[in-house]
């Protein structure tokens, strides 16, 4: 397994054409396309992009069963996690789930009402808890980090809490493919379902992937982090 | 001397023929009395030898007959079946099966599943019902109606354990895992009224 994974002598556009899914990593470390020949390492220093991390997303999102061990993880340089986590949730939040509830609500309008109401009830209860579940996290847990990476540990917060509260936010994307594919009645629409269902799919592996690095990256280095600066 | 079960495998691989018997061989409860690469002769087969075992890739079996594998055996004599899976099989068509033994098992796994499979010669779960119970549909509305496991358990007179079993088989058969989902499912289905709904 070691073998494939990607190194930063390796070319960009290679990394691409290896897991095409990657595309959707570069605007979220602020990348511009049009990179030509360029390797890793000399895009993320021109971006001033840790190198190490950018590698260790890359890796995780491609080879399912990757994650870095105790040794590989203490060795990364995590200024960039902040940064790129924050942008994955305003991806999430503004594009993908801005584009699932525009269709959804072509759809909602179609059906009888009382079916649609009931829909789009559905998906804006489930947004403002994606809503809910972010802000927690970049109000109370991203700021905390900031602090400690910086050498200032908080007395009142710690990684613990976090990771008690960690709530899940894919049981409802899941629900809602079934819903769309085995429960609404009205037969129509038929296009705009497999839009969404498309989307839902892919927004369900990245965001498993996010909640990933989240629980076993983001948290294992805290805790590091808040036994050194005892 | 213990009975000697008899065993006719099914298979187009020989490297899964070859692999099977020598996983096989050595054991003297098994013995292998036919090997055959298609279903073709496996009827005929089937009346001749009067084996105890058919190992067989249900894949082998035509797509239309697959789903029917009692139909297809009911003029010969019992037998216990097998299925050899070496790519993905619907878990409906497995079902009919006595047992699956699968790539990764070892020589030890294949023998405690074919003891097991001899042991209860029934197929591994006959009832898949994925319609809901009348206390699952209590259940189910009850949850929707945003009620707590305690409040259900107290209302339908059974032990929240009971109550957390029933919303694992609902949750299992409809696919649906959050509360909204369900008060959704509830709603599609005509099982509550949207002013039921908090």
């Amino acid at each position: 397994m070691k073998a494939f994974i990607f190194t930063e002598k390796m070319k960009l556009s290679d990394l691409l054409s290896v897991n095409h899914h990657l595309i959707l990593m570069i605007p979220r470390f602020g990348i511009e396309f049009g990179f030509g020949e360029k390797n890793v390492k000399e895009i993320c220093e021109k971006y001033n992009i840790s190198t190490s991390f950018f590698l260790l997303v890359c890796n995780v999102y491609t080879y399912d069963d990757y994650l870095p061990d105790k040794k590989a993880l203490l060795a990364t340089d995590m200024r960039s996690l902040i940064p790129f986590l924050s942008a994955s949730h305003d991806y999430y939040l503004n594009e993908r789930l801005q584009f699932i509830e525009s269709y959804l609500f072509k759809i909602a309008d179609n059906c009888e009402s009382k079916y649609g109401d009931t829909l789009k009830r559905f998906f804006s209860g489930y947004k403002q808890k994606v809503v809910d579940h972010f802000e927690y996290e970049e109000k109370t847990v991203f700021p905390y980090i900031d602090a400690l990476q910086m050498g200032k540990p908080s007395k009142s917060y710690n990684i613990n809490q976090f990771q008690s509260i960690h709530s899940n936010i894919e049981d409802e994307l899941s629900d809602l493919t079934n819903i769309l594919i085995k429960y609404l009645p009205c037969n129509l629409m038929t296009k705009e379902r497999v839009m969404i269902l498309n989307e839902i799919f892919h927004l369900s592996d990245d965001l498993n992937k996010h909640s990933l690095i989240e629980e076993k990256i983001l948290i294992p280095y805290v805790e590091f982090l808040e036994k050194d600066n005892i | 001397m213990s009975k000697s079960y008899k065993i006719i495998v099914v298979e187009s691989s020989p490297l899964l023929v070859a692999g099977l018997k020598h996983m096989l061989s050595g054991h003297l409860s098994y013995d292998v009395v036919a090997v055959l690469e298609s279903t073709e002769k496996l009827h005929d087969k089937l009346i001749s030898l009067k084996p105890d075992i058919i190992i067989i890739n249900p894949l082998l079996i035509d797509y239309a007959k697959r789903f029917m594998l009692k139909s297809m055996l009911l003029k010969t004599p019992p037998v216990v079946c097998i299925a050899l899976v070496s790519a993905y099989v619907e878990p409906v068509v497995l079902k009919q099966y006595h047992g699956v033994i699968g790539l990764e098992d070892g020589k030890q796994k294949i023998e405690t599943k074919l003891r097991e499979a001899l042991q209860n010669d029934r197929p591994n779960e006959q009832k898949d019902n994925y319609e809901l119970s009348d206390r699952e549909r209590d259940v189910l509305i009850a949850v929707a109606k945003g009620k707590m496991n305690k409040e259900i358990a107290d209302q339908l007179h059974i032990s929240i354990h009971t109550v957390i079993s029933h919303r694992k088989n609902i949750s299992r058969k409809t696919g649906i895992k959050s509360v909204s989902g369900l008060t959704v499912y509830a709603l599609l289905n005509n099982m509550i009224d949207e002013r039921e709904v908090k």
